[in-house]
């Protein structure tokens, strides 16, 4: 790498205005991007990665100004450059590819016009020509139809289609830098590594450098060549993503390193975590900022801020104390990582929850549907699903949105009603509709929820909050004395002080938050806890840190996980058994390892192998699932998966409904493939060559 | 789209319907007996109830309710009690006339200034500028129309020659700069009652679009500043304030009172006052729906055009 850099940010200072004072949200930073290189800059929420990155197209929020330093595109310095002249700029050099695509198109107006737009401005062409080359860009996007996508408007495509529409955008003049805001972030994860394909493809093909923003460190092992890590507004660390990954010396890289939930079968252990909060830009500590989360802190990190030192070319590093563990005097340790859980096994004789054939579908039955028996107003999102929890067990759900893994949770807690099938809990049969079930079965079952900001009355303190389950749930504790105990032993044991209790959610964090919500599950001994994605919208390093929890307490208090996830890595880590989801209807189901193992559906497989893993040496699997999964509302005939599926193998699969196989050890796949076919396709060939037609 | 229209004009049938029901009934309730109000006192009792046979009003009130409103399908809207018993459907009509002509007017010279004060006031957030924006136009908004009017009148009219003086009555066969300076006044005291609500229903619209992601990507497009406000933002920012424009519409049609009378002008509000004063129920009816009409359209065609400027809907 040599010549002028794309970008080059010289000790970048961006204040933020709160109230009436100037804050300091980004300090200090330097960052280069050469040519053809693709930057990661990875951070978690609130480290400021996407300030900074819209600062280097010298973009900014109404209240944030940059305070010092220096931008240079290509050697010039774009501060210096009036609004104007930016203009020039920005879209032509300089271009985003935004983290919600949905929200980030114009809802008025079609997809066409808004890629013309920017080709007819900087390339001065006429507007028919503008629209010709946006349908032609749609079409490198790889987008089937581009002439009916271009007359669409943002709200009819999927989320991949609009990533994909964004990209094009982006793409459609000849960019110096594109800047990849969490362009994935809330893509499924087989439609990101369909996305993560294109944007490797065709970023080489456009000679561009790229700054690729995310938290997900598995993204960045798959995508970048150099990584700058972000904490607090500071950069920890930065070097290329092959030794930064096998090496990664600062404390706060490798933890969060550390702490993304790997299973090791048979082995229940706790991931290593970085313990406590990132501190608010409003109270950084004086010394390094990440001293009060260091487990590798002494008094000089607390005292004094360590510079940002190369410790070897090409590698930077702010640690007071590198030295020590380049040279491997001082092991980090985190947590209570790799400790044993204690606890009772699986009892694989008793279940706590059974559905038998549980359906629901969506849509209104009007006078018109019941005559003409018409259906396709219907929407079919769990069709005849049985699963089994066992005692002291968590049963991992996981499918792509659209799967009905949601609607068959909700359906079991009640805040649906399933249409036919049997729910049983601790044996006894339960009715379908919320309002008939009685107290003892509101209080064995409870839910956790995605998002922890939405589940909390924000007007009661958590002490009233949990005081209200447990004298709606707890009927053994009546007086005031003994509810009080149980919130303290509650938060106890969700690791919170006793102080907690008089906080309101606004004053949490969103881990925190989480943790008042699984306080809050287990205020009643439920026997089954149903966690809808509970980690999902936390950082790597509180999500381990909720996980651990979520294992901790099963072997404390006994209880049972339903644990739905599209986090793969999250649900091998905690799940002893799982069921895989497509359309509506289980496709296979067994033991963790053995679903992870061969064979697998090839659903499942193509799940597997569209996660990035966080290890530049390991490349992703090179199965992807082209398309969207179709609605539930125009199920497709026979094997539902057949549309998409990688190993199809002929017609039979259009035509007729795949059965169970029996993969060993309850381990059951629904394919046609038979097993040992399976199984030779899976481990034989390293890439699945396309199944032909009409065999 | 169609079925869309259609069922919304069904609903604005059934409105018309229940509304037709209610003015029957309130003037069912209004004290006083009309034939005693219009004969006098000194009226028989014989050339009372041969007025009521007259105006049809000797019949239960349900069988009323049911031929006036046959009727009034059918183009016959009943007779005035005064004023020798005239139709009542020219003499609204006629007044409708003038009523439209001060209700475009106002939304001519209201809704742009309204809707750049508004686009202003928002880009200029928390400056001096929003905050002038947005005290004059409160402010207007905080005095009767009586008293801006009357200042308007004081102010400009009396100092301008040939500019709009109140008038007796509107000139029939009027040319177009007639008609302007006629109007002017009044629909600026109109405008100022509708500026308030309008201009700060867009300040609020435009800085909701403003925060929302797209038009950061249209300014990172490079695109010129106006490009982005009038292209991206407007479009959308004004779809909640063409909803209140349209039912701003039928209040000016129907609810002009006090600044009808100020300036003396003969729309339907000044018309509807003296009908409810007289008790000349088959104006006041009259009046009211052909009101409630125009409300009820005014509606339909907002509703309309939300949903054609808005995708999401229109493709549904």
């Amino acid at each position: 790498m040599n010549g002028t850099p794309v970008i080059e940010a010289k000790n970048l200072c961006i204040d933020y205005k709160l109230g009436k004072h100037w804050i300091n949200a980004v300090r200090d930073v330097s960052l280069t991007i050469q040519p053809l290189e693709m930057h990661g800059l990875v951070g978690e929420s609130g480290s400021g990665k996407s300030t900074l990155a819209l600062a280097l197209m010298r973009y900014m929020a109404k209240n944030a100004r940059i305070s010092s330093g220096e931008i240079l595109l290509d050697g010039e310095n774009l501060l210096a450059k009036s609004e104007a002249e930016m203009r020039k700029i920005w879209g032509r050099y300089l271009s985003l590819v935004p983290q919600d695509p949905l929200a980030a198109l114009n809802p008025s107006y079609t997809i066409g016009n808004q890629i013309a737009e920017i080709t007819q401005l900087h390339q001065g062409l006429s507007w028919r020509e503008s629209l010709r080359r946006a349908v032609e860009m749609l079409g490198r996007v790889k987008i089937a139809d581009p002439e009916a996508v271009a007359r669409k408007y943002p709200h009819q495509l999927s989320g991949g289609m609009q990533q994909r529409v964004t990209i094009a955008m982006a793409l459609s003049t000849q960019p110096r830098l594109l800047v990849l805001d969490e362009p994935t972030t809330a893509l499924d994860v087989t439609t990101q590594a369909v996305i993560l394909d294109l944007f490797r493809e065709l970023i080489r093909d456009n000679n561009a450098a790229a700054l690729y923003v995310t938290h997900d460190l598995g993204v960045i092992a798959q995508m970048c060549d150099r990584v700058t890590v972000l904490y607090a507004g500071e950069v920890m660390a930065s070097g290329t993503v092959e030794t930064l990954y096998k090496n990664p010396v600062h404390p706060y890289t490798t933890g969060l390193l550390a702490s993304i939930p790997r299973s090791i079968p048979g082995v229940e252990t706790r991931l290593p975590t970085v313990e406590g909060v990132a501190p608010s830009l409003a109270e950084r500590p004086s010394g390094c900022v990440f001293a009060p989360r260091c487990p590798a802190a002494i008094d000089i990190c607390r005292a004094q801020k360590p510079t940002l030192d190369e410790f070897t070319p090409g590698r930077m590093v702010k640690c007071h104390r590198w030295p020590e563990i380049v040279s491997g005097e001082l092991k980090l340790e985190f947590g209570s990582a790799g400790q044993p859980i204690p606890g009772a096994p699986p009892d694989d004789t008793q279940y706590v929850l059974t559905t038998d054939n549980l359906s629901k579908r969506f849509g209104r039955q009007t006078l018109w549907t019941r005559l003409t028996g018409d259906d396709s107003q219907f929407v079919q999102a769990v069709d005849d699903v049985s699963i089994r929890v066992r005692a002291r067990s968590t049963l991992g759900l996981v499918g792509e949105s659209g799967s009905g893994k949601t609607t068959l949770a909700r359906c079991i807690v009640g805040l649906d009603t399933a249409d036919n099938g049997e729910i049983v809990l601790l044996e006894a049969a339960i009715p379908n509709e919320l309002a008939q079930r009685p107290q003892p079965v509101l209080r064995e079952l409870q839910m956790i929820f995605q998002n922890p900001n939405d589940t909390l009355n924000p007007y009661l303190t958590v002490g009233q909050a949990l005081e209200r389950t447990i004298r709606r749930l707890d009927s053994s504790r009546t007086t005031w004395g003994a509810i009080q105990a149980r919130i303290t032993e509650l938060l106890d044991a969700v690791r919170l002080t006793a102080e907690y209790a008089n906080r309101y959610p606004a004053e949490l964090s969103g881990g925190e938050k989480q943790r008042i919500a699984i306080a809050r599950a287990f205020a009643a001994n439920p026997a089954l806890i149903v966690a809808d994605e509970p980690t999902s919208s936390l950082d790597v390093s509180v999500q381990a840190v909720i996980l651990n929890l979520l294992k901790d307490l099963r072997a404390k208090e006994g209880a049972s996980y339903l644990f739905i996830s599209h986090d793969l890595r999250a649900v091998s880590y905690l799940a002893d058994w799982l069921v895989v989801m497509y359309l509506g209807q289980i496709v296979e189901e067994g033991d963790t390892s053995h679903v992870y193992g061969f064979p697998s559906h090839p659903y499942t497989e193509a799940l597997i192998s569209s996660v990035p893993p966080p290890d530049p040496t390991v490349k992703t699997g090179l199965i992807r699932l082209e398309g969207d999964i179709p609605s539930a509302a125009h199920i497709p005939s026979g094997c539902r998966f057949h549309t998409r599926c990688p190993r199809k193998i002929g017609a039979i699969c259009e035509e007729q409904e795949p059965p169970w196989r029996d993969a060993g050890g309850d381990h059951r796949i629904r394919c046609h493939i038979p097993i040992d076919e399976l199984i030779t396709l899976q481990t034989g060939a390293p890439a699945p060559v396309p199944a032909e037609e009409g065999q | 789209m169609f079925r869309y229209i259609l069922r919304r004009f069904f609903l604005l049938i059934i409105t018309m319907l229940i509304t037709s029901a209610i003015i029957f009934a309130l003037t069912q309730i209004i004290p006083g007996d009309v034939a005693r109000l219009i004969l006098g006192r000194d009226a028989s009792e014989e050339q009372l109830q041969k007025l009521r046979a007259d105006f049809g009003l000797d019949v239960p009130a349900p069988q009323q309710y049911a031929n006036w409103l046959m009727g009034f399908v059918k183009g016959d809207w009943g007779r005035s009690f005064t004023g020798g018993n005239q139709q009542v459907r020219p003499l609204v009509l006629d007044r409708l006339g003038n009523s439209m002509r001060l209700a475009l007017m106002t939304m001519v010279i209201s809704v742009p200034l309204s809707v750049l004060l508004g686009v202003l006031a928002a880009l200029y957030e928390n400056t001096w500028i929003d905050s002038l924006i947005s005290l004059v136009s409160l402010s207007v908004v905080g005095l009767p129309e009586f008293v801006t009017g009357l200042v308007l009148i004081n102010g400009i009219a009396l100092g301008v020659r040939g500019l709009g003086l109140p008038a007796t009555s509107v000139v029939p066969q009027a040319d177009l700069g007639d008609w302007i300076r006629q109007l002017i006044l009044p629909a600026m005291t109109a405008t100022f009652v509708l500026l308030g609500y309008v201009s700060r229903l867009t300040r609020a619209g435009v800085l909701d679009e403003l925060k929302k992601p797209y038009v950061r990507t249209a300014v990172l497009k490079g695109l010129p500043g106006r490009v982005v406000i009038f292209k991206h933002v407007l479009r959308n920012a004004l779809l909640p304030t063409i909803t209140v424009i349209a039912i701003s519409f039928g209040w000016l049609i129907g609810g002009l009172v006090v600044i009808e009378s100020v300036y003396n002008y003969p729309g339907l509000g000044a018309l509807l006052v003296d009908a409810v004063k007289q008790k000349n129920l088959f104006l006041l009816q009259a009046i009211v729906m052909v009101t409630i009409f125009f409300f009820a359209v005014a509606n339909l065609i907002a509703d309309v055009l939300y949903a054609l400027l808005n995708p999401r809907i229109r493709l549904e």
